[in-house]
């Protein structure tokens, strides 16, 4: 009953300063809403980057760096190095305690997305996020040489169809030189995968033997003369099974193993390899990318820092002018406590106010930038703005707006001990 | 330079007009909270509601000094406690009122010595038995007329339901108003910052008296009203507080006030 007396006092007091309270409820809905805004994306990239990949228990490639067999495989971003022959894939494949094993190849784009060789059972096995699958939008994993499977972000971007005819090009870059690309062998959609929020959604992909048909006529990293250009149909007879690959993904049969296994394949006899257990590599890197996180976290904290400051001004500079309206407030019964609650009341509903404002802002803006952020970064950030994940941030914001309510009310408190009742003095 | 306690005797003179029967509370607490009870069920019209024995405060550092001997305000009584300009009314009010506690003798309320309650315990007591109303900027200006009227009630419980048990909280609030000059509902809801200066001390009034307190203490409510408002003041403010058989302490400079008072006592002097 009293708390609730001295709610509506405080919301009273507030409304007769409408100006200025509404002033501090946007300051305060601004800066929760940068917090709010940088704390999801934040989030939501490092699940993300840490869930890009799942199930897979290696990652084999040639010996180097393993942050750029990491970044290359998982987020298909570096360039290939050399790469390993195909030789040893099949051998480790065989290994005992090897549950299955594919082979990935780039060095190809289409419009700038990366086009990964690989088998057939790359759609079956390969797992993303929490153990999920990847799953059809349309169509079927590809069976033909020329056939293509592309991702969510690809046929979105794109506007591809099923069954259209696609030319894919050499090297990385999205360099439009018909002399580095490969319009001669069109390849067909014959599936488009389901959004995963991965670098997959990024892919074209293709089978091996599409890899090698496509340079079948190629020599030495060089596009062919007129004379020595094969038609595609010529390239499907002669196309090779291939030599090399860019790296392999690996499972065990059991997890445990998997260090065993990295010390193996690290001394391959037949080439010098290296392999990579992808989730500790890829929360180590996270680890390195964090810095950077962490900045733009404290800055967030910053803004917010200063918010709550400025209504502490707003509170504390109230107070000269309100001391007589204390004295009143005294004068009919109000306790110093009472006068104490009353501006921590005030605080809590700046506060709270201004959080509702924030998170209004937050989902607007977030909303606005989600499209952007799904195709550039595969960030998906609707599906983290939750009770789970806002309560906690909710909560903290809640409780640094009464800790700012603390100064001034204490102040108040006081001062309406030594105040007493007579409002014309207020001593 | 002496200290003022040892002058107090000499410069300050207090006449009470009208002696009253004295109550001796000597006693332990226990028997004075007895007395407390008794003196509320009972609210007979002897009942003792202040008492002031041998009153004497003074700032420190100041050579300003307060005293009453002897005081003794029954229920429904009118005293008017006149004093010059500077004679130290109000905190003179403060004391009568539980605020500031007297260095030497004692106050009681409805026989309860002040100096015996802790601060909380004054608080809530003050609250409970005792109305203010001051010179001016008696309101807390961001609310209504009414909702100033009420703002006893949501801090004294016993206030609330002596309001309530007259027919409901509004209901009491608005009779007071009314009775107080103040029907009209636009009025009633107008924020108390947008009330003439007259508005406000009625308002005041009206607040002061809500809940049916033992006890109203006044300090210079009329000097910001003219002599026709003045006098009106006084008599819905008597006429209410006689139904509600509560006491007024009104302490003033104005000499013309005395007519409007049964018993008045003189405070003379103040600086030694």
């Amino acid at each position: 009953m009293l708390m609730r007396s001295l709610l509506t006092l405080a919301w009273s007091s507030l409304g007769s300063r409408r100006f200025v309270a509404l002033l501090t409820v946007a300051c305060i809905g601004l800066g929760s809403a940068v917090l709010i805004v940088v704390e999801q994306i934040r989030m939501e990239a490092r699940e993300a980057f840490t869930r890009s990949v799942s199930g897979v228990d290696l990652i084999v490639g040639p010996r180097g760096g393993s942050v750029e067999l990491l970044m290359g495989v998982v987020f298909r971003t570096g360039t290939p190095g050399r790469g390993m022959t195909f030789e040893s894939y099949r051998q480790i494949a065989a290994l005992p305690g090897v549950t299955w094993a594919l082979p990935v190849s780039f060095g190809d784009s289409h419009h700038g997305y990366p086009v990964m060789g690989t088998e057939a059972d790359y759609f079956k096995h390969f797992r993303y996020g929490r153990s999920q699958p990847l799953a059809f939008a349309a169509g079927s994993p590809f069976s033909d040489i020329f056939d293509a499977v592309i991702g969510a972000e690809v046929a979105e971007r794109l506007g591809y169809q099923m069954n259209q005819q696609i030319a894919l090009e050499h090297g990385l870059e999205a360099a439009m030189d018909a002399e580095r690309s490969h319009q001669d062998k069109p390849f067909r959609i014959v599936g488009i995968l389901q959004r995963t929020g991965t670098a997959v959604d990024r892919t074209v992909h293709v089978s091996l033997a599409g890899i090698e048909a496509m340079h079948a006529d190629w020599l030495g990293g060089r596009p062919p003369d007129a004379f020595d250009r094969l038609s595609a149909e010529e390239a499907r007879l002669v196309a090779k099974a291939p030599e090399r690959i860019s790296a392999m993904l690996v499972t065990l049969d059991q997890r445990a193993a998997a260090l065993f296994m990295q010390a193996r394949l690290g001394n391959w006899p037949a080439e010098p390899l290296s392999a990579v257990m992808p989730g500790p590599a890829l929360l180590e890197l996270w680890e390195i990318v964090g810095v950077a996180e962490n900045v733009l976290r404290g800055m967030s904290w910053c803004v917010i820092t200063v918010v709550l400051v400025g209504m502490l001004t707003v509170l504390w500079s109230g107070l000269e002018e309100r001391r007589h309206e204390m004295a009143v407030l005294r004068a009919v019964g109000a306790r110093p406590r009472h006068i104490f609650l009353l501006i921590i009341g005030e605080a809590f509903l700046l506060t709270l106010g201004g959080v509702l404002v924030g998170m209004f802002f937050a989902a607007l803006t977030l909303s606005a930038l989600e499209s952007t952020l799904v195709q550039h970064y595969g960030l998906s950030l609707s599906a983290a703005f939750t009770g789970s994940t806002i309560a906690p941030l909710f909560s903290g914001l809640l409780v640094a707006g009464l800790l700012a309510g603390l100064l001034p009310a204490m102040r108040c408190y006081r001062r309406s001990l030594s105040d007493g009742l007579s409002p014309e003095t207020g001593g | 330079m002496p200290t003022p306690l040892n002058y107090m005797e000499n410069s300050l003179m207090y006449e009470q007009v009208q002696t009253a029967p004295e109550h001796e509370h000597e006693g332990s607490p226990a028997t004075d909270a007895a007395m407390v009870e008794a003196a509320q069920l009972t609210e007979s019209p002897l009942t003792s509601v202040l008492a002031v024995k041998n009153l004497s405060f003074a700032w420190p550092a100041s050579s300003f000094q307060i005293g009453i001997t002897d005081l003794n305000v029954k229920s429904g009584e009118h005293w008017l406690l006149e004093g010059p300009s500077g004679s130290g009314k109000s905190t003179l009010l403060q004391l009568l009122g539980g605020v500031l506690l007297p260095q030497r003798g004692e106050v009681r309320i409805l026989g309860q010595r002040w100096a015996a309650l802790t601060a909380a315990q004054r608080d809530l007591r003050r609250a409970d038995h005792v109305g203010f109303i001051f010179q001016q900027f008696n309101l807390v200006p961001y609310l209504s007329a009414l909702e100033n009227v009420l703002l006893p009630c949501r801090f004294s419980p016993s206030r609330r339901q002596a309001a309530e048990s007259g027919g409901g909280l509004m209901d009491e609030a608005r009779r007071l108003l009314a009775a107080l000059g103040l029907g009209a509902k636009d009025i009633q809801f107008r924020r108390a910052a947008r009330l003439s200066v007259g508005q406000q001390q009625r308002v005041a009034a009206a607040r002061a008296l809500i809940g049916r307190p033992s006890l109203v203490l006044a300090d210079e409510p009329t000097s910001a009203l003219d002599a026709d408002n003045r006098d009106a003041f006084l008599e819905v403010l008597f006429s209410e507080a006689r139904s509600a058989n509560t006491a007024i302490v009104l302490v003033s400079h104005d000499t013309n006030l005395r007519a409007h008072f049964e018993r008045h006592l003189t405070l003379e002097g103040g600086l030694c």
